[in-house]
């Protein structure tokens, strides 16, 4: 097994395109827990954190660009950042401890594709967009187009994730990100809840309802989206919310969870994450 | 905060000096049994079961042998059958699959080779043909009629038994007469119990570097928590004598009970003969949950009478213990493990079942949370259901010094009330219980033992003291051992040097368990300090001209009236003139150990939307007779109650369907991280036992019996659901909530 750490798209795209069972990371956070394990042996392991571009954070013109290995600590200590997407930051502050996140991006966490994931609800939620080098340049994606199911995704050969792009939270909108774990920390998903709302005074003007580790990938839950768009977040209207999002669900029972448990639950966060998420989009955030 | 009735006053005995050995672990210079490397050292990697019960048909080692840098290979024939009558038998079995595997994971053979990539490819290289035979993993499975028989070697212990069975032992302990007591009772509570198996979760995985030399000798470097049964177990599964196996204990990063026995040091021993290297294996933590450990899983019927006004007047239990492929005494332990209340009639029965698992292994009190668990929810919901404070009706009934256990061996003095009292009138009981939550209380009892312990005290020319003990230091012993010996002297315990000594440098030593390192060892250091005394007292005498019975020993010197006392360190520098080196050993077979009690009262909330409990507030009451040094007393209570916490809420062995562990790393065997938990506050309670020169009682181990009660009263009282089974996640706890 051979390292390097190239210092341009160009050169991690070489890299990848002439060594079959090369592998791109960022982090490493899974990889290297699954190169361990005996899974994949990579015969070349490409570090994408010596990539400028894939660790820098830009704002402006009215959105963000995102380096795919930017860490995750970098983004939940950018105040600019944390204060426009309180749920995103959450999200991805939630994922493993502090020296984890101090390498765990969402690059990474996107490429994993676990159905778990903490971050993806949270960017399927704000639309983010990714940037993906491949064969010729570059090709542009949303985020629930890359995952298609448990460890599987749209990529490539030879194509990796280079940032994400998101467009500036609008006035009156906000977001937020549950999960529920047996623990409180250093942990995985059993169930996880992203929810984006746009507020007019009381009333939900749009929604968008994504739910992680209750499907092979993250879902959105339109029944519910459809629900709350027109009403005030009363009792009923967060119970419809709450019951299509348990509908929505498609688990699995495994070590982590039951099937019962894991709808039951995702009525419960997708109800505490509409409060929570109106209360930003009318309040503000800070 | 400390609970003591009219302490006696000691100047080193019950302050909290900092640990002998904290510099080099809090700097990272602690030598661990994985750190050490040997010249020339070969790395081992095993090969295990895929299977949780077959016969082997055979092995094919060839490939394996003939890769690049493989120097050696096992497999059970490489090993002597003991036969099934030796005492060593299973641990042998266990240590290395002879015909049959008895679990998914148990070891079939090993490789050694220059790097442990290349082990580990020549293990893969192993061929090894299995017969699949009916397996059996739950107690119902186990007891049921017609089952598959686990190990053919098993016959049952203590009746009569003709054939093999799955039952290891049955234990029938009976007093008084409980149908005419449950008859008579005005409130009898029967409910049924579950645990999960559950893992020590000890930090460091077992390691082990070996190296057997031309003589046929073994010089063994492990992580143990006795070197000494290292030692004869090595020696039994090779066929050798023990004087064969020298051992030397490394710091040991956790055992918790579950490094009381061997899995790796006879391979590595064998491994190394056979290649004239020394060997070095270190498992993995994925090996460590499925071939090592656990604490049983249990099941357990308890029904209790009482009267109205709170007289707990019969306890009937079936108790019922999932010991693992081969046998152990967890039935009779658990059965003998209740001694908490009076009951005066008590009808007991209690198995331990064999089953195509991991064999169980000791943990913290082995066999008493799992009775507790079950006695202690039962006792709540009957104060609950008479309106009756918990503790009062615990003090209702509580054993004193006379009552006797369901063994009926009448406790000698100990500190049950004591532990009440003290609960109850600490600052956290007598505070309201959060808005939203509910408290809990639960109590327990663990024996702790005595056996053997041997020390040698050297003073040494310069007036300090070097005290030499053979107990691994698992939870700052050795500090304990320092203070006895400085209280003795008269030394500052800063000039006394406590070191554990391999085999073959102190006297024998039993391992460190049953809570009796600081007791019986500690006995061991005190009488090798007192024989020095004596020794020094009569140098003076002779310095001085007096009669010996006329010199006492004093703050650290030898005092005779119409002379200037004389200092330790002075009869030291003296030494070669008055007789020669100043030392003394002590060895001993210790009685008199004192039974620990504790009782715990927590605080928690229970999402009653997630199942989700939250610890907020917990509080940990022990008898430890005396606190020798009170930091790592407080570290027992807290680290006990931390892991029974664990247990209760999230700890659990989860199974495929072929036996195979599911969860096997630490991401999915869930033990509390920090943040899961309040600080657990600590009450130790001094009740002095009779028996030790500072009244010491072991600590270690009490502190995990009464969590999972705790915890299960305190959701009871918090939501109103009875939680019988264990684990309590949130899962389970939603179920309930959702049958509410």
């Amino acid at each position: 097994m051979r390292y390097v750490a190239p210092t341009s798209v160009d050169e991690a795209r070489s890299l990848l395109v002439d060594n079959p069972g090369s592998r791109v990371f960022a982090g490493a956070t899974d990889l290297i827990p699954q190169i361990r394990a005996g899974r994949p042996q990579p015969s070349v392991m490409v570090d994408l954190k010596r990539i400028d571009r894939l660790t820098s954070v830009s704002h402006r013109d009215g959105g963000w660009a995102i380096g795919a290995a930017t860490p995750t600590a970098a983004l939940t200590a950018n105040p600019e950042f944390a204060t426009m997407f309180p749920g995103l930051s959450e999200a991805s502050g939630l994922i493993g401890s502090d020296q984890i996140q101090n390498r765990s991006s969402w690059g990474g966490n996107v490429a994993n594709a676990s159905p778990a994931a903490d971050s993806v609800p949270a960017l399927v939620a704000n639309d983010a967009q990714v940037v993906i080098a491949s064969a010729g340049g570059t090709r542009t994606a949303a985020v629930d187009e890359i995952i298609t199911g448990p460890g599987q995704t749209s990529l490539g050969d030879g194509e990796f994730i280079i940032e994400f792009t998101l467009a500036d939270m609008a006035a009156g909108t906000s977001d937020a990100y549950l999960r529920i774990i047996p623990r409180t920390e250093m942990d995985i998903a059993v169930v996880g809840a992203g929810v984006r709302l746009t507020m007019d005074g009381p009333t939900v003007a749009a929604a968008k309802i994504v739910l992680g580790a209750v499907a092979p990938t993250a879902i959105r839950v339109g029944e519910a989206e459809a629900a709350l768009v027109g009403n005030t977040l009363d009792e009923a209207t967060l119970a419809e919310a709450a019951e299509a999002a348990s509908a929505a669900c498609n688990p699995i029972n495994d070590k982590r969870g039951t099937i019962e448990y894991r709808r039951q639950v995702a009525g419960v966060l997708t109800k505490r994450c509409l409060l929570i998420a109106a209360d930003r989009a009318q309040n503000g955030t800070a | 905060m400390t609970a003591t009735e009219n302490p006696p006053t000691y100047t080193w005995v019950g302050t909290r000096p900092i640990r002998h050995d904290g510099y080099d672990k809090v700097t990272g210079k602690a030598r661990f049994a994985a750190d050490l490397d040997l010249p020339g050292q070969l790395r081992a990697v095993y090969v295990r079961s895929p299977h949780a019960h077959a016969r082997i048909v055979s092995i094919n080692t060839a490939a394996a042998e003939a890769m690049p840098g493989v120097k050696a290979v096992v497999t059970g024939a490489d090993f002597p059958d003991l036969g099934a009558a030796d005492p060593e038998y299973d641990v042998s079995v266990n240590v290395m699959a002879r015909d049959t595997v008895y679990y998914h994971g148990h070891a079939v053979a090993a490789v050694a080779a220059t790097s442990r990539e290349l082990a580990a490819d020549a293990a893969a290289a192993i061929v090894v043909e299995y017969e699949e035979l009916p397996a059996v993993f739950t107690i119902d499975d186990a007891m049921a009629d017609g089952a598959p028989l686990v190990n053919e070697t098993n016959f049952t212990k203590f009746v009569k038994a003709d054939e093999p069975s799955n039952l290891s032992t049955i234990t029938n302990l009976e007093r008084g007469e409980v149908d005419d007591a449950f008859a008579a009772a005005d409130l009898v509570v029967e409910r049924e119990f579950t645990t999960a198996a559950v893992h020590q979760g000890y930090i460091e995985p077992h390691a082990c570097v070996v190296d057997t030399g031309a003589d046929g000798r073994a010089s063994v470097w492990c992580s143990s928590q006795g070197h000494f049964r290292v030692r004869s177990s090595t020696a039994a599964v090779l066929g050798w004598d023990v004087s064969r196996v020298k051992v030397t204990p490394a710091e040991i990063g956790g055992g918790f009970g579950g490094k009381t026995t061997i899995y790796i040091e006879p391979v590595a021993a064998r491994l190394s003969e056979m290649a004239g290297r020394p060997v070095k294996i270190v498992m993995t933590r994925d090996e460590v949950f499925r071939a090592t450990g656990p604490a049983p899983a249990s099941k357990v019927r308890v029904k209790v009478g009482a009267t109205n006004d709170g007289e707990l007047t019969a306890l009937e239990a079936w108790m019922a213990y999932n010991v693992g492929a081969f046998g152990n005494v967890a039935g009779l332990v658990g059965a003998m493990s209740v001694a908490s209340y009076k009951f005066p009639n008590l009808k007991l029965e209690a198995y331990s079942v064999l089953s195509n698992l991991p064999k169980s292994a000791a943990y913290r009190s082995p066999s008493a949370p799992h009775a507790a668990f079950a006695i202690e929810s039962v006792v709540d919901e009957i104060a609950q259901k008479l309106d009756i404070d918990p503790i009062e009706l615990r003090l209702k009934n509580a054993a004193v010094e006379g009552d006797v256990t369901a063994m009926g061996m009448p406790h000698p003095r100990i500190g049950f009330v004591e532990c009440l009292e003290a609960v109850r009138e600490s600052e956290h009981y007598q505070s309201p219980v959060p808005d939203g939550a509910a408290r809990g209380i639960a109590a327990g009892f663990w024996f702790n033992i005595g056996e053997q312990s041997s020390a040698t005290v050297h003073v040494n020319e310069d007036g300090t003291a070097t005290v030499i003990t053979g107990s691994p230091d698992i939870g700052g012993s050795r500090a304990s051992m320092a203070l006895m010996a400085a209280e003795e002297l008269g030394l500052d315990v800063n000039s006394i040097t406590p070191l554990v000594a391999d085999t073959e440098s102190v006297g024998f030593t039993d391992t460190t368990e049953g809570s009796r390192t600081t007791f019986a060892t500690g006995m061991a250091v005190v009488q090798a300090c007192r024989d020095l005394i004596d020794d020094m007292r009569s140098r003076a005498a002779t310095t001085l001209s007096v009669d010996v019975g006329e010199v006492i020993w004093a703050d650290g010197a030898a005092v005779a009236e119409g002379h200037d006392p004389v200092p330790l360190a002075s009869i030291a520098a003296q030494s070669k003139r008055t007789g020669g080196p100043l030392t003394a050993s002590a060895s001993l077979n210790a009685a008199g150990a004192g039974p620990s009690f504790a009782v715990h009262c927590g605080d928690l909330a229970v999402d009653e939307e997630t199942g989700h409990t939250k610890v907020l507030r917990y509080t940990a009451a022990q008898d430890a007779g005396t606190a020798i040094h009170p930091s790592y007393v407080e570290g027992q209570l807290q680290g006990g109650s931390v892991q029974g916490i664990g247990w209760a809420l999230n700890e659990e062995y989860v199974l495929n369907d072929d036996g195979s562990l599911d969860n096997a790393s630490f991401l999915d065997y869930r033990i509390p991280v920090a943040s899961d938990l309040p600080m657990i506050e600590t009450i130790i309670v001094e009740v002095p036992n009779p028996s030790h020169p500072y009244g010491v009682r072991g600590v270690g181990e009490t502190g995990i019996v009464p969590p999972m009660a705790t915890i299960a009263n305190a959701i009871s009282r918090a939501a109103g659901i009875r939680m019988t089974a264990l684990p309590m996640s949130p899962p389970h706890v939603l179920t309930a909530l959702n049958e509410r």
